[in-house]
């Protein structure tokens, strides 16, 4: 789908049907099928490498719910019974969140933030929240650049971090160091953008109508996350 | 005499394109080396590579006398090793002037009675003990470079790196720094392009072009010398 609207509306289908799912093996069978979708379509190298950071995320709660959710146990470790409940709650969230971020990472992790922008402010999405994002992804990149210095600059004064007052002074100094920095330059930024006549309105240009095969693609989508939730609910 | 800097062969690249290639450098004490070359010539990266900061793919680099190439090697050396970053805000993390003199020595395992005592003899031995308790964000361009350096001497280095020390500092300050450096007995590897200064400090000179290093010659000439000056009208 070129149409990033239709794309939006799109993944934002999918995503709703995946989160109601109940069932483990529906959830699977939907992270099978997305897998080897997301690969036909040939994705390039950094969606598999954000995809780890995700699953990073989801191995902890892999770990941690089968000792906390109550049930009947299977197994013991260190004292700590793991649940079968527990086991089925950890295997339908990982293949949820991984399916989702498998939805989210193929559909938009090429786009550009501002055309990403223009085509939420043309669904309807307040003004303000389209800035915020556009702004945030514009300078996440500078703030993180402005960190990997300042960090270098401590290391190249002998700074080893450890489990120390020191060490979590120096943290806390770094973090509210780059926050100040951050104000500032919104500020700075904020005052450029007035000087260039911006008056609360980023001016995008209208987007072209939808094609019929984005339109058709769009149907497809819904009624393919339709089916999931009835296959979940039978 | 053993050099306390040894460069042989050394060549770092960035993405497979080399910004430094086979640069042989010595520095021995008390001297002061200038690099000259145009911008993206790949000044910066030698000092970083000097300090560890860039991964070298070929070549040999001595430090104090020992073979560096892991993160291991560099840790227990850089505190003998001062690096002055291009832009101050790169550097300046703690909240108030003292504290963030007082980083390094601390690191350094000075007890913080002791840090401060040194932060406060370093402070006033280049002129600005008055910026003691001054919030860091807050000091002109000046000022920001002339705490940089006090962060830098608190720790006793054997050898200063500067990154363009002149640059955006004022009259006032710029007067303070020169006497700084012209009184730090150590040695000092200085990138610049102001002439003047490099004549002023400098006894040695290489250039750099294309990420080639070459030796050169300093050398001094009269000049018919015409420049305008700003005085108050009588």
């Amino acid at each position: 789908m070129s149409d990033l609207r239709l794309r939006l509306i799109g993944a934002l289908a999918v995503l709703i049907a995946l989160s109601q799912l109940h069932r483990v093996e529906v959830a699977l069978a939907a992270l099978v099928l997305l897998l080897v979708g997301v690969t036909a379509l040939r994705p390039g190298r950094d969606l598999w490498h954000r995809l780890l950071h995700v699953e990073g995320f989801v191995l902890i709660l892999v770990l941690l719910l089968p000792l906390t959710v109550p049930g009947r146990p299977v197994a013991h470790v260190a004292g700590l019974a793991i649940t079968a409940e527990g086991l089925v709650r950890a295997g339908l969230i990982a293949c949820k969140v991984t399916s989702a971020a498998l939805v989210l990472l193929a559909a938009f992790g090429r786009v550009e933030p501002i055309r990403l922008g223009a085509a939420l402010h043309a669904l309807g999405v307040p003004e303000a929240l389209v800035r915020i994002f556009v702004l945030a992804l514009r300078y996440l990149g500078l703030i993180r650049d402005e960190a990997g210095r300042l960090v270098d600059a401590m290391r190249l004064r002998g700074f080893r971090p450890g489990l120390n007052r020191h060490s979590w002074t120096s943290y806390g100094n770094l973090i509210g160091m780059l926050l100040l920095r951050a104000l500032a330059r919104a500020g700075r930024i904020e005052e450029a953008m007035r000087l260039r006549g911006f008056s609360g309105r980023f001016p995008h240009a209208a987007l072209a109508p939808a094609v019929l095969s984005d339109k058709m693609a769009l149907a497809a989508l819904i009624a393919a996350a339709l089916i999931l939730t009835l296959v979940d609910r039978l | 005499m053993i050099p306390l800097l040894s460069l042989t062969g050394l060549t770092v690249a960035r993405a497979g394109v080399p910004v430094l290639r086979e640069a042989a450098l010595q520095l021995f004490p008390r001297d002061r080396l200038a690099i000259v070359g145009p911008n993206g010539a790949g000044k910066t990266t030698l000092l970083r590579t000097i300090v560890g900061l860039e991964p070298v793919a070929a070549g040999r680099l001595v430090l104090f006398g020992q073979p560096c190439t892991t993160e291991r090697d560099f840790r227990p050396l850089r505190p003998r090793i001062g690096f002055l970053f291009q832009d101050s805000d790169d550097q300046l993390f703690c909240p108030t002037v003292l504290e963030d003199v007082c980083f390094g020595p601390l690191n350094c395992g000075l007890s913080p009675a002791e840090a401060e005592a040194r932060a406060r003899e370093t402070l006033d031995a280049l002129g600005i003990g008055h910026l003691e308790g001054r919030v860091t964000h807050r000091l002109s361009g000046g000022e920001k470079r002339l705490v940089c350096l006090a962060g830098l001497l608190a720790m006793r280095p054997e050898v200063l790196l500067l990154d363009e020390p002149t640059n955006g500092v004022d009259a006032a300050n710029g007067a303070r720094l020169r006497t700084a450096l012209a009184a730090f007995e150590g040695a000092m590897i200085l990138v610049s392009h102001d002439e003047g200064f490099v004549a002023e400090i400098a006894t040695r000179a290489m250039l750099i072009a294309g990420g080639r290093l070459s030796e050169a010659e300093i050398h001094v000439h009269p000049h018919m010398h015409v420049h305008p000056h700003l005085h108050p009208k009588a």
